[in-house]
């Protein structure tokens, strides 16, 4: 970019909104994949959808690549800034615009964070179903480009489950709106597509968002059992017996011992993983389906069952878990986390072999997983300090992935392909697949100036450096899920 | 054209679309409208049967001219099933011309309408390329959503081949009740404790169907204290059915299914329609004029499944976008536009 590109960019936006400075530019450098790190040539800061449509404009006139980023949480690398480009960031676009009760649903700008939506709804008994780990801090707007998941997607589904409605500038400047308050849609499905495009058919402006009333009523039981394979089995027959419960997640014996050091979480002794089981609905309707997964548990031969006898109990068994990532911190200076997808009844298989994988790499690997959906989430344990040692880790990482196209699942359940797995995409999808994805992209931003260098294999790859884990997930502010 | 292509596989159905310049599928033809174009028409019915069923992994895969009744009985065998109310299963109706068509019915009121079960498609795009996209898995966000937005298009983007969906538990017990009120108590209903599978208004009716699904003991409790909110009683003979077939819908006359929302329902009124979902959408049949000029004042929009109304009523946006994605996926306008 020119120095003329850029002092004409710094003239559309007020002082303090432009920022180019290293030390301003330092915090946009890096998101939650923190082995990558690229510095942008400017940050700029709209405060309106009209002020975003028109830098979209200036970047396509000026074929400037820009890269729209939220409160940079994503674990692929999918809001990593482009050398030469700009970022945009939505953070100031954070307006929640109409909350409409009657018909359970929110129109809010892409910098509202997830949980805000569930924080405002609360009051008309509703609620956001999607709930990505990051949830207190993580966007709508990035939760849309790159359709986060959560720990409930078994029965709640992605967030492309629940964007009705969306109004968007796309690369090319054009301003679309798609959907509205309808649940349902009349012609092909554009919210849809759009969901999920990982900024590369532009940005999101207003997003109409379905919400669900809060369940009633929970049953939530925590149970030990002396190898991940009975685990296993025990979600099998959850599975088997027709019940759908909300949320069915696994967390193997290290991942148990970060969870332990972390929020001092008590785990029944000698475990090699602890299945968690959510019932949620109507308080009668729970009553009856508890007393069949307390009969399918008893029969499962846990070390252990423990039932949440309240709420706060409840808080606490997910308390644990939530902080599982993070807490691997502790146990390691440095990790990356995985987001496979298996299917359900290979999980044992999956997790055997990860175990290989990782003896013979000399790695540690924590497992966390959505073992409802096969969602699994290896944590690879490594020390950047150590030469040769991230490589390490990337390359176990790509075994992981490559496996689980192998078994027919997928290489990303909720993180997107982003920076990190683009390399993978080949796996899953044939040359002749991926040109057609290449051609909607085109399709959507002809000049390939949307985040570029994201999903797609690529050769301009910036190299992967060492440093250490992100300095809000050090504070415990964030985590990585 | 009467011409008629019928290929038996995936690569004969390759085959039949690159022989002719202009192409549509159809299924069991029981939404006639939508494919009533200048086209040589592929009928999907060589292609037919579930490919993979696993009921552990929640997931099924068939080809698209499998019949809806034949997914339903599979499923049902294993006490599982799509729990958006896929219509016409008696007709015939075809999974793949179901997801051209964006048809869900009244379960889409709880877990959500097709676009929320289908997982993945193969399909076969405008150059004759056999392609693969979505995954097979519950769980998946590699690569664009092209799935979803294969429902609803109507056949103008591509001719479905084979379709992965996810499917959940049938719930033991469902029971239906008829309450007072109507549209009057939709929103209450819909927000309430209950967790209602499906609040719908049958045409010609004034009071409100509402269906629980559950443990019998559970659905008993919760009968006695909704009807003492809401004055009704239980509904013994299965009204869903005849909805689900458009029994209502006089031979010859138009179907329309609209997109509405619980705001808007009053745009409907006096219409002959069923009225979906807790008031998101409506099949309307009747004089299409009329709706056409009720739907544009609301903002709405609608499409003809059946009868000879213009396929698309009401509001129509066209932008620049749709004509790029058109020709990225059919560049040698292999198949019709969508407003044909």
């Amino acid at each position: 970019m020119t120095a003329a590109v850029l002092q004409r960019l710094a003239a559309m936006m007020p002082p303090g909104r432009f920022l180019e400075r290293p030390e301003q530019l330092a915090a946009y450098e890096s998101d939650g994949l923190t082995a990558f790190r690229v510095r942008p040539s400017a940050v700029v800061i709209p405060e309106t959808a009209e002020e975003v449509i028109a830098l979209v404009r200036f970047c396509h006139a000026e074929k400037l690549p820009f890269v729209a980023r939220g409160s940079g949480t994503s674990l692929s690398g999918g809001s990593l800034p482009v050398e030469g480009g700009i970022v945009v960031a939505l953070n100031r676009l954070n307006r929640i615009l109409r909350l409409d009760p009657a018909q359970r649903l929110a129109v809010v700008e892409p910098g509202v964070v997830n949980l805000d939506v569930t924080a405002t709804a609360m009051v008309h008994g509703l609620h956001y179903a999607p709930d990505p780990s990051s949830q207190s801090i993580c966007t709508v707007g990035g939760n849309v480009a790159f359709n986060s998941g959560g720990a409930h997607c078994l029965k709640y589904g992605m967030t492309a489950n629940h964007v009705l409605g969306i109004k968007a500038v796309l690369a090319t400047g054009e301003v679309v709106e798609w959907g509205g308050p309808s649940r349902e849609t009349v012609g092909p499905d554009w919210c849809g597509l759009f969901t999920g495009n990982e900024g590369l058919f532009g940005i999101a402006l207003e997003i109409t968002l379905q919400l669900l009333p809060r369940a009633e009523c929970y049953h939530t039981v925590l149970a030990g059992y002396r190898t991940l394979e009975q685990a296993g089995d025990a979600v099998s027959a959850v599975i088997a017996s027709g019940l759908l419960p909300g949320a069915i997640e696994i967390m193997d014996a290290l991942a148990l011992e970060a969870a332990v050091a972390a929020v001092h979480a008590e785990y029944p002794p000698g475990c090699e993983a602890v299945l968690i089981v959510e019932l949620e609905g109507p308080r009668e309707v729970v009553a009856a389906d508890r007393e069949r997964l307390d009969q399918i548990i008893a029969a499962s031969q846990p070390v252990e069952a423990r039932p949440a006898r309240d709420a706060e109990e409840r808080m606490a068994i997910w308390k644990g878990r939530k902080s599982a990532f993070s807490a691997v911190g502790r146990l390691s200076p440095d990790f990356i986390v995985q987001d496979g997808v298996v299917p359900r009844r290979r999980l044992g298989e999956a997790l055997r072999r990860i175990g290989d994988l990782a003896r013979k790499s000399g790695l540690r690997v924590a497992n966390v997983f959505h073992a409802g959906d096969g969602n699994l989430h290896p944590l690879i344990l490594f020390n950047g300090r150590v030469p040769g040692e991230l490589q390490q880790a990337e390359a176990l990482a790509g075994e992981i992935l490559k496996m689980c196209v192998e078994m027919g699942g997928s290489i990303t359940g909720e993180h997107g392909v982003g920076m990190e797995k683009r390399d993978y995409l080949p796996a899953m999808f044939s040359p002749d697949e991926i040109d057609c994805m290449r051609r909607l992209r085109a399709a959507f931003d002809p000049l390939g100036i949307a985040n570029p260098g994201k999903m797609f294999p690529s050769a301009e790859a910036p190299s992967l450096q060492h440093h250490g884990l992100h300095p809000l997930e050090k504070a415990g502010v964030i985590s990585r899920e | 054209m009467n011409t008629v292509l019928t290929p038996t596989s995936a690569e004969e159905l390759v085959e039949a679309v690159r022989s002719t310049p202009r192409v549509i599928a159809v299924g069991a033809g029981t939404k006639p409208r939508l494919s009533q174009v200048e086209a040589v028409r592929i009928s999907m019915a060589g292609l037919r049967g579930i490919k993979e069923y696993d009921p552990s992994e929640f997931t099924f895969t068939a080809a698209a001219g499998t019949p809806l009744g034949e997914i339903a009985d599979a499923l049902a065998e294993r006490g599982q099933y799509l729990p958006f109310d896929p219509m016409l299963v008696d007709a015939g109706a075809t999974l793949g011309g179901t997801v051209a068509a964006g048809v869900s019915g009244p379960g889409r009121f709880r877990y959500g309408g097709l676009r929320d079960f289908v997982l993945g498609v193969r399909f076969v795009d405008g150059t004759g390329r056999l392609l693969r996209m979505g995954g097979k898995v519950v769980k998946n966000a590699a690569g664009f959503d092209l799935p979803k937005f294969f429902v609803g298009s109507l056949g103008r983007f591509g001719v479905l081949a084979e379709m992965t969906f996810k499917v959940f538990p049938r719930p033991p017990t469902a029971l239906t009740l008829r309450l007072r009120g109507g549209s009057q108590i939709l929103s209450e209903t819909a927000n309430s404790r209950f967790e209602f599978d499906a609040l719908d208004i049958a045409p010609g009716e004034t009071d409100m169907l509402a269906r629980l699904c559950g443990p019998e003991a559970a659905l008993k409790t919760l009968s006695r204290e909704i009807f003492a909110r809401w004055p009704g009683e239980i509904v013994s003979e299965d009204p869903w059915t005849a909805l689900r077939e458009f029994r209502w819908v006089n031979p010859g006359a138009s179907l329309i299914k609209v997109a509405v929302s619980p705001a808007k329902i009053a745009t409907l009124e006096g219409l002959r329609c069923h009225l979906s979902a807790g008031g998101n959408f409506a099949f309307v049949s009747g004089e299409a004029g009329e709706l056409d000029e009720r739907l544009c004042k609301a903002g709405l929009s609608g499409v003809t499944l059946r009868g000879e109304a213009p396929l698309w009523l009401g509001v129509r946006s066209r932008p620049a976008i749709a004509q790029a994605v058109k020709q990225a996926l059919d560049p040698v306008n292999r198949f019709p536009p969508l407003d044909d």
